[in-house]
């Protein structure tokens, strides 16, 4: 396994309490694999990813569980030996490319700087491998000396993934990377990761509130709620036969040009408050199907078939009976 | 002009005829002094529609198309450079200001971000009595509140007795987005004009909020012009879809027909990347080259030509013109 995270919880600390914005979140990844992590705003999708890579602001704090990269438990790494680890082994592309780019630095500089400090690369070299990944993501290397207000939107995404790949990392992950772009630039990007992942054979963690963006690039699909990971499972199984009422509320919101043409029923209520999470299932609350052991005892993970795993009490009462 | 007296149902609402909106680009210090000319945006550049009553017609297109200017525009929130607008009848561009006040009670916006539009330091019932006040519809204060609770239930808030002292920030992100429509329906309107009403919320919540603008339409006769960049979307709510690229629109006919049997090949490449919530349907993708260009170099000719996958010299030289190439089924391409 190139990634294992077993049992992770985070939490944030606030004047009034603790956001449990991930817990006992598992997850695994092999090399060249894809895997998305989908949930709703708020549901601990981004939370979970930071945790990862530990950029969590101060308030933050990863309370439990086991995280390797490799075979190598970082869990309890310290910042020294942290900052070895990011963008060597796992990097990160950040979601709006115009607030993770340094206004007033050339582009081509700000990647020159990540090849210095994390390879050791001297500046020409380091140059000399900035102009290679603007080729790898398509852009002009003849723009290495451009400011990011002189790229699109869909340039800029660019940049940061030449930037993300630019120490050769085993893991990317991906947080939104396609979220503030139009649908043709949207579809250029994924098609740009599709092929380095491919190429490259680098392990993809892709982290979106959009279902269809997983349908299309990722192998397997973990979804989120409220902080925890409530359905995963290779992504065509999950998708053809979701197993937990969210998971089926949510593709079903989705418009299907494919299918007919009708305005799906909305999941009533909203997300619960992390700092208070309800009983039992997190889920009960806006459940169509709730019953009364949902409000009293957390679900475990079901086990489906080969690797299709949910949290679903409906799902342990079928196994039993 | 046969063509577009076609698309004219005859109880419309709406009516935009050769629409223009150009804005003068920034220009430095230096291009200032030595006066060279101006760059002119030309953000809306000839649009041509016509909305029914209780018609849903969706300008759908990519940042950068002017289908936000377009809505603007309609609204006289910018004022167009050139063109015609009718609404109910009248001319829309020279209504005297009394006018232009009744217009404004009649036709109404609903933003995107339903964080950003609200004010946050009024509480619900300033925030959709507000209207009210500033047209003095409501004799008394009796009559005022009857009127709030009338909105904020059309909006599907429940209970709006027990919102009126809340504030936006103790609202949920479809509440708020509900609050805001409220807001909009106050003041009785037979338009509305939605900008990307739902981009900023929550696929589960998105639902609820457009089956609440359906249902406005379907009671209420309320029409819309409803602006999205999401075509799937565009797809569910509306009657009729029009695509812009870069100012004009490409492609305008039935919702069902513009994305199941697309005809211009902008709107193609479009269709074969919306998202489809599944696996295996990995469909042919007619993957475009590079982005919209900037609204100042507008291409010569088809401005889609640089990028059109089926060009031809005819499309580098002369512009195609908008016309109906199916019954109620309109593009502009040369080779339709």
């Amino acid at each position: 396994m190139l990634l294992e995270v077993e049992n992770m919880t985070t939490y944030y600390k606030l004047k009034d309490g603790f956001v449990r914005a991930c817990e006992n979140i598992s997850l695994s990844l092999k090399q060249g694999e894809a895997l998305g992590l989908v949930g709703e705003s708020a549901s601990g999708k981004t939370t979970a990813a930071l945790s990862l890579i530990k950029l969590l602001p101060e308030n933050a704090k990863v309370m439990s569980g086991k995280i390797s990269i490799a075979g190598r438990d970082i869990s309890q790494a310290m910042e020294a030996e942290l900052r070895r680890i990011r963008w060597k082994e796992i990097a990160i592309i950040f979601q709006g490319a115009m607030n993770a780019l340094n206004p007033v630095r050339r582009v081509g500089d700000q990647i020159v700087e990540v090849l210095r400090i994390h390879e050791k690369m001297t500046d020409k070299a380091a140059l000399l491998r900035t102009i290679d990944l603007f080729e790898q993501v398509e852009i002009d290397p003849s723009r290495v000396r451009d400011y990011p207000h002189e790229f699109s939107g869909g340039m800029r995404q660019r940049v940061m993934i030449a930037m993300a790949i630019a120490c050769n990392p085993k893991v990317v992950i991906g947080d939104e990377p396609t979220t503030a772009l139009d649908v043709m630039v949207q579809a250029q990007v994924l098609q740009l990761l599709e092929k380095l992942r491919s190429k490259r054979r680098m392990g993809m963690i892709l982290i979106t509130h959009d279902l269809s963006v997983v349908g299309e690039t990722c192998d397997r699909v973990a979804v989120m709620y409220a902080g925890q990971i409530i359905e995963s499972g290779p992504t065509e199984r999950v998708f053809e036969n979701p197993a937990h009422p969210y998971t089926r509320a949510l593709i079903a919101a989705f418009p299907n040009i494919e299918g007919e043409r009708y305005l799906a029923q909305s999941i009533p209520g909203n997300p619960p408050n992390l700092l208070n999470p309800p009983s039992g299932c997190r889920f009960h609350e806006r459940c169509s199907e709730s019953m009364k052991l949902c409000s009293c005892q957390e679900p475990l993970p079901v086990k489906l078939d080969s690797g299709h795993f949910a949290s679903c009490h409906l799902l342990g009462r079928r196994v039993l009976s | 002009m046969s063509n577009r007296d076609q698309v004219i149902s005859k109880n419309e609402l709406l009516r935009v005829e050769g629409l223009e909106v150009h804005f003068a680009a920034r220009t430095g210090f230096l291009a200032a002094l030595l006066s060279r000319e101006k760059a002119l945006v030309r953000a809306v550049d000839g649009v041509d529609f016509s909305l029914g009553k209780g018609e849903i017609l969706c300008l759908a297109g990519e940042s950068g198309s002017g289908k936000t200017t377009t809505g603007k525009a309609v609204l006289r929130l910018i004022e167009p450079t050139g063109g015609k607008i009718w609404f109910k009848g009248e001319d829309l561009l020279s209504l005297t200001r009394q006018k232009l006040r009744l217009f404004r009670q009649d036709a109404q916006i609903i933003f995107q971000d339903p964080y950003e539009s609200l004010n946050p330091r009024q509480t619900v019932f300033a925030t959709v009595a507000e209207p009210l006040e500033v047209n003095r519809i409501c004799n008394s204060n009796a009559e005022k509140e009857e009127r709030v609770i009338e909105a904020l239930c059309d909006a599907g808030l429940n209970n709006p007795r027990e919102l009126f002292l809340r504030y936006p920030h103790e609202l949920s992100g479809g509440q708020r987005q509900r609050l805001a429509i409220a807001g909009a329906l106050v003041l009785k309107p037979d338009f509305i004009m939605a900008d990307e009403p739902v981009s900023m919320l929550d696929l589960s919540i998105r639902a609820g909020i457009l089956k609440l603008m359906v249902d406005l339409r379907d009671l209420k006769g309320i029409s819309y012009l409803f602006i999205t960049h999401d075509l799937s979307l565009a797809w569910l709510v509306s009657d009729r879809i029009a695509v812009m690229y870069l100012g004009k629109i490409v492609e305008l006919g039935s919702a069902d027909a513009v994305i199941r049997q697309p005809l211009h090949p902008y709107t193609r490449a479009l269709v074969s990347v919306i998202p489809v919530p599944k696996s295996i349907s990995r469909r042919d993708k007619k993957l475009l080259k590079g982005e919209t260009p900037d609204p100042v170099n507008i291409p010569v000719g088809c401005r889609f030509h640089p990028r059109c996958p089926q060009v031809k010299p005819r499309c580098r030289e002369e512009e195609p013109c908008f016309r109906e190439i199916l019954p109620g089924h309109f593009g502009a391409c040369h080779y339709l």
